[in-house]
């Protein structure tokens, strides 16, 4: 048995490790941070939110045509991925013990690990060329791609963790088993449901290869999903490479709005779906 | 006058099967309307499989079957064209620990059982959940806070406010698994007068490890031992003149 001094310095070191630790995990991040305010925080201003992009030379211009794009695309995205993803989460993680629950886990990984320029050319071949040309929508759909599986997965864990005694409380009320699945277990899943959604969106708002060939990028303002659209990725990406220091300095600019976009949209999902009765 | 001539629930030659093993085997058990019957043995002995072959949560369990007759006022449960919803809305059941659901209110979660029955306007619910949680000896505790959360009673709270659940839709028949194992003894104490009145109303099944909770609250007590039904009887009698001499071991603490 150590003696009490040797205790109280091994649970110090330990404790301090842990911090250490935990601050070295937060350094990448802060740095990121740190870097794109220095870099960007001095390009945002109002024109940067309400301009599109001018012509070389041409002072100011703004961001507004990729952000709107963003948002239009992810959404597109959003509304046909997450309830494929939720869905099919629910369903593996309540039903999905037979062969077909393995091939769906089966698909929803390999979908995981697949590259995500691999599925651009899927969306690409798919749509984009059937159709004729680049579209808002064939970007979303490639990005619905990687949204889906993810989601699904992440639910599936999520509902995983709702206890048995609430299932079984649920049927012995008389509750069918589809019902006792949605209203009682995905109900109280619902939290980390919603925390998974984010990461994937998180994930997916940042991705520029799916949307090369698929939604292509415009240096027009456009809400049409059914022409090519800009995006917050793919005009960082042009202007990161582009020869002019003005360019820089708003791809800079866009990194910061693209980060902050996702933790708005974030704060927002978690305020929003926190129940009155969780707080207890 | 002549009660409970007819039992309210009767099983007859029950065996009930995990995959290739019987948690009970073949036994005969009768139900009496306005009793409590307890039902004690060691663990493992199949008291609890047995409860759960009453309302047909017993075949929720990949594998499990039953073989075997279970009469609910003379029909039989597992018979061809019986819907098991439809049976656990007539037999209502409580479990060992407390269980809440977590995102509804307190008022909400007594009403849980009445959304898959047949519809009911929000002031009549309004009175169901009211008289529920009055029988469960709740109400004068929550009234004040129906729209909270239920996660913020205490643990006692929590089963009485199962019991207004599992009370709520009318039930014939209420099934309790153990309900007071894992209450503070205050709490259980609780609970052990809520089952006394709930017998006016219901026919009340309880499986429970405390004996001398079984000599409290039961008019009739069964003891299993190994899947098997060794003994029936009154309560009094069962445990002052036991006949058989694994029962007599069992309530003198010889073994289990």
């Amino acid at each position: 048995m150590a003696s009490p001094a040797t205790r109280r310095i091994v649970g110090a070191a330990m404790t301090g490790a842990t911090y250490g630790a935990a601050a070295l995990a937060i350094v990448p991040l802060a740095a990121i941070l740190v870097m794109l305010l220095t870099r960007g925080a001095g390009s945002l201003d109002w024109d940067f939110f309400t301009r599109s992009a001018v012509p070389v030379g041409e002072p100011g211009g703004g961001f507004a045509h990729a952000i709107v794009g963003t948002l239009l695309v992810v959404g597109v995205a959003c509304a046909i991925g997450i309830p494929i993803g939720v869905g099919a989460g629910i369903f593996l993680a309540e039903f999905g013990g037979g062969r077909f629950g393995w091939v769906v886990r089966f698909v929803a990984d390999t979908l995981n690990g697949t590259p995500s320029i691999v599925i651009g050319i899927f969306a690409w071949a798919w749509i984009v060329r059937p159709a004729g040309r680049f579209t808002a929508l064939a970007g979303s759909v490639a990005l619905a791609c990687i949204l889906a599986p993810l989601v699904a997965r992440t639910t599936e864990e999520m509902v995983r963790l709702v206890p048995n005694s609430l299932r079984e409380a649920a049927l012995a009320l008389g509750y069918p088993r589809w019902r006792t699945s949605l209203t009682v277990v995905a109900r109280t899943a619902r939290a980390g449901i919603v925390t998974g959604c984010l990461v994937a969106i998180a994930r997916v708002a940042g991705e520029t290869a799916p949307l090369l060939f698929t939604a292509l990028g415009n240096q027009f303002f456009s809400t049409n999903l059914l022409q090519p659209i800009a995006a917050l990725p793919l005009q960082i990406y042009v202007y990161a490479l582009g020869p002019y220091e003005e360019w820089h300095r708003q791809a800079w600019a866009g990194a910061l709005v693209l980060i902050l976009l996702v933790l708005i949209l974030g704060t927002i999902a978690r305020v929003a779906t926190r129940s009155r009765h969780e707080r207890a | 006058m002549v009660t409970a001539a007819v039992p309210r629930l009767a099983v007859e030659r029950l065996t009930a099967w995990y995959g290739d093993a019987a948690g009970i085997r073949d036994v005969n058990l009768a139900f009496e309307a306005n009793r409590v019957s307890a039902l004690i043995g060691p663990s493992g002995c199949g008291k609890s499989t047995l409860l759960r072959c009453l309302n047909r949560m017993h075949e929720l369990v990949p594998d499990a079957r039953v073989e075997g007759r279970v009469l609910l006022d003379g029909h039989d449960i597992y018979a061809p064209g019986v819907n098991p919803i439809a049976v656990r809305r007539t037999v209502g059941m409580v479990f060992q620990k407390p269980t809440p659901f977590p995102t509804m209110s307190i008022a909400e979660n007594v009403a849980a059982g009445l959304k898959v029955g047949p519809p009911v306007s929000r002031s009549e619910r309004d009175a169901v959940v009211e008289r529920a949680l009055r029988r469960a000896a709740l109400w004068d505790e929550v009234k004040d806070r129906l729209h909270h959360s239920p996660l913020a009673l205490s643990g006692g709270q929590q089963q009485r406010l199962c019991v207004a659940r599992s009370i709520a839709p009318e039930p014939e028949v209420l099934l309790l698994d153990e309900p007071t194992a894992s209450l503070d003894p205050l709490g259980a104490a609780r609970i052990e007068e809520l089952v006394h009145e709930l017998k006016r109303e219901f026919t009340v099944v309880i499986v429970t490890h405390n004996l001398q909770q079984a000599a409290r609250v039961s008019d009739v007590t069964s003891f299993f031992y190994l899947g098997a039904l060794i003994e029936t009887g009154p309560t009094a009698q069962l445990f002052t003149a036991p006949v058989q001499p694994q029962t007599e071991a069992y309530i003198t603490g010889r073994f289990g």
